[in-house]
């Protein structure tokens, strides 16, 4: 009987074992792997320069000459630009995701929600990258958009619609919109319509509802689209890449030049960290924030 | 169109597809009284109420809200609150943040929303709840809550969808003794929708029962009790005696009739107006009906012969299961004043007559889709 209790407090963990090795082996073994080399320093042919004695090269202080670069003014408006891209992204991925989650949760017809549903998820068939291309067709000064805006007489010559700001906001939002609709139509989803009329009966127009009822009972869903869209748009380098031409450089490019192109690993490695230190850091101040006003932390 | 109205219903209906809900209603609901809209789950009852408080938009007819056409005016601009079936509590709001909810939209500064929220707070005797959040209430609480939140407004009419469904029996019958109070207090109107016809006598004036979008009947408690006007809301009222007889003779105010058990019986006419040979039916309550061993029709006393087929004993009441010669079957309920081995009396297969005084025979309107 008692090696039996044993065994059985032993089993949660035994099942959890799975979990702990792919999350270790393909996850957390990486990024340590990762977080060490940023504190190295790039060989003459883009390897590792091998270190003579790690007591100087501590104490020296060049174990994070990698993060001091980092802040140098160039690097810095990458930053910024990049938070600023993210930002923007992802207000307007929740102004377009908003409306279609509601629709497709309350409004639309019970039998028509999955495959409304089905519409949303449809592009994840197709490669991002290819998707991303598609775009570069559709903008290009003899695209699809150019020459339908010249056959309805609103234009008389083609616009610059790629290599620009625009192309790149539009094809981070295009490509972030699923996972704000997602999580959105999962808390709409769930929301006691009775409520909605409490709101009504009480007096409440329906915009005064909307914002006194529906975003409060709704804002797990928008914080959850709000990181899942923030998070991925801040590392975005594909989209930034293809849509924005050289003029675009987003912190994600940085990085991603660093290993591909500039074969500066440590340095690649040290902006990578600094980005996801600044993600935990919100996060956490999100949680902080939660946890204050007593709401159920979500993370 | 009178200021003694608080709702007037004309020939109101909704359909979903196919399907009256509601079917043609008419109703006046007067100002302070306790009106209860009772039926069996599906009869329209619902539907009803919540085209009043202007959740649904009627397929045809009006509504008119003290005095005022509101047929289509949208549910925020109407002087009616409701207390929804769950409640309908905002979970992310606190007791205060909830009953204050409404105030925002009267004409009313910060200390008066305040003050109007204890006094509520107060009526439903719930002060000090004001910080929880409906969570950490109980379902009784949350009730009263609802109760205050609807309240806090001061409307015209309140409406109440099942709002005792979630409470226990014991619960429940004191909340309804409360809430009677509670209406004749303030008063308020009530519309209050049940499906339990114990609940509806118990706090209602007037009472309406629906069946199938229809009201069968609309007339005060006791009314709708002791003299149901359809087979159906004889039924629904527990009132299950239905007697088939033949008009004989139609005299002034008096029905002399042929009743299919054999024997004759002469009731009053209630102002319908019957031929000779009418096929009828008429009720009798079975608390007001008696089990007798010999035929009392030489005195007056219309008495039907049945055989006693089974006797349950309920403390309070003896319930006696007869069958007649056409095979028709009652219920007689006897109150046991006396010794249960006096009121046992008459052992099962007992050839017995069940008897009434005439007074308390009720003519059944005919109707197509009664039960």
């Amino acid at each position: 009987m008692i090696a039996e209790g044993k065994s059985s407090e032993r089993a949660p963990y035994l099942l959890a074992l799975p979990t702990w090795l792919v999350l270790g082996g393909f996850f957390l073994l990486p990024l340590f792997v990762l977080f060490l080399i940023s504190f190295g320093q790039r060989a003459t042919y883009g390897g590792l320069k091998p270190i003579d004695d790690l007591w100087t090269y501590v104490a020296s202080g060049k174990v994070l000459a990698q993060y001091a670069r980092s802040f140098h003014g160039i690097y810095l408006q990458i930053f910024w630009r990049s938070i600023w891209m993210a930002v923007v992204t992802t207000g307007l991925c929740l102004l377009v995701s908003y409306p279609v989650a509601y629709y497709i949760a309350v409004v639309a017809p019970e039998r028509r929600r999955n495959l409304l549903l089905g519409l949303v998820v449809i592009p994840f068939w197709t490669s991002f990258l290819i998707r991303t291309y598609a775009w570069m067709f559709i903008l290009r000064t003899e695209g699809l958009a150019n020459k339908l805006l010249m056959a309805s007489g609103l234009t008389s010559k083609p616009l610059e619609l790629l290599y620009n700001d625009f192309s790149v906001l539009l094809g981070l939002v295009y490509g972030e919109l699923p996972f704000m609709i997602l999580p959105l139509y999962a808390s709409l989803e769930k929301l006691d319509l009775s409520l909605l009329e409490a709101s009504a009966d009480l007096g409440a127009p329906r915009q005064s509802t909307f914002w006194r009822v529906t975003v409060p009972m709704t804002m797990p869903g928008i914080v959850a689209g709000i990181i899942l869209v923030f998070v991925p748009s801040l590392g975005q380098f594909i989209v930034s890449d293809l849509l924005g031409g050289a003029k675009t450089i987003l912190a994600g490019n940085l990085i991603q030049n660093q290993f591909a192109v500039a074969r500066n690993k440590p340095f690649g490695a040290a902006i990578a960290f600094e980005l996801t230190a600044a993600v935990l850091l919100l996060l956490f101040v999100y949680a902080l924030y939660t946890k204050r006003k007593g709401q159920d932390v979500l993370l | 169109m009178t200021a003694s109205h608080s709702v007037e219903i004309r020939n109101l209906s909704k359909r979903f597809g196919e399907i009256a809900a509601v079917d043609s209603v008419t109703l006046d609901i007067r100002k302070g009284e306790f009106f209860s809209l009772l039926g069996p789950s599906g009869c329209g009852k619902t539907t009803l109420l919540r085209m009043i408080g202007g959740f649904e938009l009627p397929s045809a007819g009006s509504i008119r809200i003290d005095g005022q056409d509101m047929t289509r005016t949208p549910p925020y601009l109407r002087p009616v609150n409701m207390v929804f079936q769950h409640y309908a509590l905002f979970p992310h709001l606190t007791v205060e943040e909830n009953v204050s909810f409404g105030l925002r939209y009267r004409k009313l500064d910060r200390a008066a929303q305040a003050r109007r929220v204890g006094e509520t707070l107060g009526l439903v005797q719930l002060s000090g709840f004001e910080k929880r959040k409906p969570h950490e209430l109980s379902g009784g609480q949350r009730q009263r809550i609802a109760l205050a939140r609807a309240l806090a407004l001061e409307p015209e009419v309140l409406l109440l969808d099942e709002p005792l469904g979630a409470l226990d029996q014991k619960l429940r019958k004191e909340v309804q003794v409360q809430l009677k109070h509670l209406q004749r207090d303030l008063g308020i109107t009530f519309i209050f929708v049940t499906h339990d016809q114990e609940e509806a006598l118990t706090m209602s004036d007037r009472i309406a029962v629906m069946n199938r979008g229809r009201v069968e009947q609309a007339d005060d408690a006791a009314t709708v009790f002791e003299r149901p006007a359809t087979e159906f809301v004889a039924n629904f009222m527990g009132a299950s005696n239905f007697f088939a007889a033949r008009v004989r003779e139609a005299g002034e105010g008096v029905l002399v009739l042929d009743l299919a058990g054999g024997g004759e019986a002469r009731i009053p006419a209630n102002g319908t107006r019957y031929r000779p040979s009418d096929e009828v039916r008429f009720v009798v309550r079975p608390e007001k009906l008696d089990l007798r061993p010999r035929d009392l029709s030489r005195h007056g006393v219309p008495s039907v012969a049945v055989t006693v087929e089974e006797r349950v004993y309920q403390g309070i009441s003896t319930v006696w299961i007869v069958r007649d010669k056409a095979d028709e079957r009652f219920v007689v309920y006897e109150q046991n004043e006396k010794p249960f081995e006096v009121s046992s009396r008459f052992a099962v297969g007992s050839r017995l007559y069940v008897c009434w005084n005439p007074k308390h025979a009720v003519m059944i309107r005919k109707e197509e889709g009664a039960l």
